[in-house]
C-alpha cells in the first residue's frame, strides 16, 4: 500500500517535470508568436497612430485593393516564386544526383563549393551582387572590355534586369542549401538501386526523372514549403540590392509592410492588415502543397 | 587490366559532370573571392574591374572604422550571437526533450500547434512586438533581440528527433539510482547529444548573426548597431567606395565563414536536423 502510493507520487512528478520542460519554450512560442499575431489582426481593423488607435472595421483591407504598390509588390514577389524556385529546386537536385556518384573524385570539395554561399548573410551577399551589377561593377566593366557592351548597362536601374538579379542572387545563394536536403535524402536511399538501373540500361537523365525525383518527393514537398515561406518573406536583398527600385518594380511584400511602418508616415493598422495577408498567403500555399504532397500513395 | 581499363572508362563518361560541377563551383565561390580581393583594392580600381588583390587594405579598413562604429557593431553581433545560442539551446533541447521521453496525446497536441508557429511570418509579428518591447522598454537591448529568437519550433522538432535515439533504459536505470528528472537532462541527456548540440548550435548562431528585419526594427540606436545593419548603412550615400563597403562586407562574413569551414558537417547537419 505504502509502496504504491510512493509510486503514484514518482509517476506524477515525472509528469509534472515533463510539462515543466515544455513549459518556458511552449510559453515564449505564445507570447513571441501566437499572441503578436492575434494582435497584428486587432490591428489589421484599427486606425490611427500610437495609443489614438479607433476601430475602423475592414477599411484596411479594402484599402489594398486601391494600393497600387502593394499589389506591385504581391506580383514581384509571386514572380521571384514562380521563376527562381523551380530554377532553383531542380539546380539541387540535379547538384545532389551528380554528387552522389560513388565513382566521382574531388567529391568533398564540390560539395563545399557549391555550399559556401550559405556561409554569407543575406545583407553581404546581396551587396556583393549589387556592386557585382553596378553600372561601374564587375559585369559591365567584362562586357565592356568584350565589346558586347558600348558602355555599361544599368543592371538595377531597369525594372526587367534588376528583377533577374535578384533571381539570380537568390539561385546563387540557396541552392546549395537546398542540394544539403536532397544529398542527405539521397544517400538514406540504397545505392543499389541506381546500380539495378544501370544494369537496365537507364541512362543518367532516366534514372533522375524515374528514381531520384520519386524517390526524393517528401523531400522536395518540404523545401518547396520552405522556399514559399522564405520567398513571401523575401526583406534583406529587396531593401539591400535595389532598395525595391527602380520605381518601386523588385519591392517585396516585406520590404513595402516594413516602409509603411517605419519610413514612410508610419500607418501600423494598415500593415497589420498587409502582414495578415502575406500569413495567409503563407498558410494556404503550405496547406496546397501538403495536400498534393499527400496524393502520392 | 580489365578493371583498369573499366575504371578509366568510367572516369571518361564522368567528364561532362566534372566539366559542369567545376562551372557551378566557380559561380559559387567567385563572388567571395571578388569580395575578399575588393576589400583589398582601392574603388576606383574596383570600378575598373580589377579582379587581383590589391594592396589597399588597411585604407579601406581605417576609412571603415573613421566612417562607422565597427568595434562596437562587431561586439555587439557577437554578444546577441551567443546569447541567442546560449539561452536558444537551453529552451528548445529541454522542450524537445520532454515532448519525446514524456510523450502523450495532450504533449503531441500541443507540440502539433506549436509548429503552426513555422507559418507566421516575421513581418506580421513585427508591429505588435516592437510596440510590446517598447512599451516594456526592451528597445536597444540584448534581451529585445533574443526574445523572438530563442524559441522557434524547427528547434524543438529538431531536439525531439534526435531525443528518440536516446536510449530509454539510461533514463531507467538514472531513476533507479535516485537521479530526479532535471539531473537526468543534465547529467545523462546533455553530455550523450553533444553532437546535436553542436548542429543546433551552429545553425542559431548563424541565423542570429545574419539576421537583419529584427535588429533593424528594435535597434533604433546607433550604439546597439549590428554588422548586417552597419554595412547596409555603407550604401546610403550617392557615391559607393567599393572597396571600403567589401571591406566591411568581409568583416560581417568572417565569423560565419570561419564557423562553416570549421564546423561544415556540423551546419550540414543543423539544416536538416529537424527533418531526419
Amino acid at each position: 500500500m505504502n509502496s504504491k502510493k510512493k509510486g503514484m507520487t514518482l509517476v506524477t512528478k515525472q509528469r509534472a517535470a515533463g510539462w515543466a520542460f515544455l513549459t518556458p519554450a511552449t510559453l515564449m512560442i505564445a507570447i513571441m508568436s501566437f499572441y503578436p499575431m492575434f494582435r497584428a489582426f486587432i490591428l489589421s481593423l484599427q486606425t490611427g497612430t500610437g495609443k489614438n488607435m479607433k476601430f475602423t472595421g475592414i477599411s484596411n483591407y479594402t484599402r489594398i485593393l486601391a494600393d497600387k504598390v502593394f499589389q506591385k509588390s504581391i506580383g514581384n514577389t509571386f514572380l521571384y516564386l514562380i521563376i527562381q524556385v523551380p530554377i532553383m529546386l531542380i539546380l539541387a537536385i540535379l547538384l545532389a544526383q551528380l554528387l552522389n556518384n560513388r565513382d566521382l573524385k574531388l567529391k568533398g570539395f564540390f560539395r563545399t563549393c557549391v555550399f559556401l554561399p550559405c556561409a554569407t548573410s543575406l545583407v553581404s551577399y546581396a551587396l556583393i551582387f549589387r556592386s557585382l551589377f553596378a553600372t561601374d561593377g564587375l559585369i559591365n566593366s567584362v562586357l565592356v572590355n568584350l565589346h558586347i557592351l558600348d558602355q555599361g548597362y544599368n543592371f538595377l536601374g531597369n525594372s526587367g534586369s534588376a528583377k533577374i538579379v535578384i533571381i539570380i542572387a537568390l539561385v546563387w545563394r540557396w541552392t546549395g542549401y537546398n542540394m544539403v536536403f536532397y544529398l542527405s535524402a539521397l544517400q538514406n536511399i540504397e545505392y543499389s538501386v541506381y546500380e539495378a538501373a544501370k544494369i537496365d540500361g537507364a541512362n543518367g537523365w532516366k534514372t533522375f526523372w524515374g528514381i531520384t525525383v520519386p524517390l526524393l518527393r517528401p523531400t522536395i514537398i518540404m523545401t518547396f514549403i520552405m522556399s514559399i515561406n522564405g520567398t513571401l518573406q523575401l526583406f534583406d536583398e529587396s531593401v539591400n540590392l535595389t532598395k525595391g527600385g527602380p520605381a518601386n518594380s523588385t519591392i517585396t511584400m516585406s520590404h513595402y509592410i516594413y516602409n509603411t511602418c517605419f519610413i514612410n508616415v508610419p500607418n501600423f493598422g494598415y500593415a497589420a492588415a498587409m502582414s495578415f495577408l502575406v500569413f495567409i498567403m503563407v498558410a494556404v500555399l503550405a496547406f496546397i502543397n501538403l495536400k498534393v504532397g499527400d496524393t502520392r500513395d | 587490366m580489365t578493371e583498369k581499363k573499366n575504371k578509366s572508362a568510367i572516369q571518361r563518361r564522368l567528364v561532362p559532370t566534372y566539366v559542369f560541377l567545376t562551372i557551378v563551383s566557380l559561380i559559387s565561390v567567385f563572388p567571395l573571392y571578388w569580395m575578399i580581393s575588393a576589400a583589398t583594392n582601392t574603388s576606383t580600381e574596383v570600378s575598373r574591374g580589377r579582379i587581383l588583390p590589391g594592396t589597399h587594405f588597411m585604407e579601406n579598413f581605417r576609412n571603415l572604422t573613421a566612417q562607422q562604429p565597427l568595434w562596437r557593431a562587431l561586439g555587439n553581433s557577437f554578444f546577441y550571437a551567443i546569447l541567442t545560442t546560449v539561452v536558444c539551446l537551453l529552451v528548445c533541447s529541454i522542450a524537445g526533450y520532454g515532448f519525446e521521453i514524456y510523450h502523450d496525446k495532450a504533449k503531441d497536441r500541443l507540440f502539433s500547434i506549436l509548429l503552426l508557429a513555422m507559418m507566421v511570418p516575421q513581418v506580421a509579428t513585427m508591429v505588435p512586438l516592437f510596440q510590446m518591447f517598447s512599451k516594456a522598454k526592451l528597445l536597444n537591448t540584448a534581451v529585445g533581440f533574443i526574445l523572438p529568437m530563442i524559441s522557434t519550433p524547427f528547434m524543438i522538432m529538431m531536439f525531439r528527433q534526435n531525443a528518440r535515439a536516446f536510449p530509454i533504459d539510461i533514463i531507467e536505470a538514472a531513476r533507479i539510482d535516485g537521479l530526479n528528472e532535471v539531473q537526468i537532462f543534465f547529467r545523462m541527456f546533455f553530455p550523450t547529444m553533444r553532437s546535436t548540440y553542436a548542429a543546433a548550435g551552429v545553425i542559431t548562431f548563424m541565423n542570429a548573426w545574419n539576421s537583419y528585419l529584427w535588429p533593424k526594427v528594435i535597434m533604433t540606436d546607433n550604439k546597439s548597431l549590428t554588422m548586417p545593419m552597419l554595412i547596409a548603412n555603407l550604401i546610403t550615400g550617392y557615391v559607393t567606395d567599393y572597396g571600403m563597403l567589401m571591406c566591411g562586407v568581409l568583416f560581417c562574413s568572417i565569423p560565419t565563414m570561419v564557423v562553416f569551414f570549421v564546423l561544415q558537417k556540423q551546419f550540414a547537419e543543423g539544416i536538416t536536423g529537424a527533418v531526419k
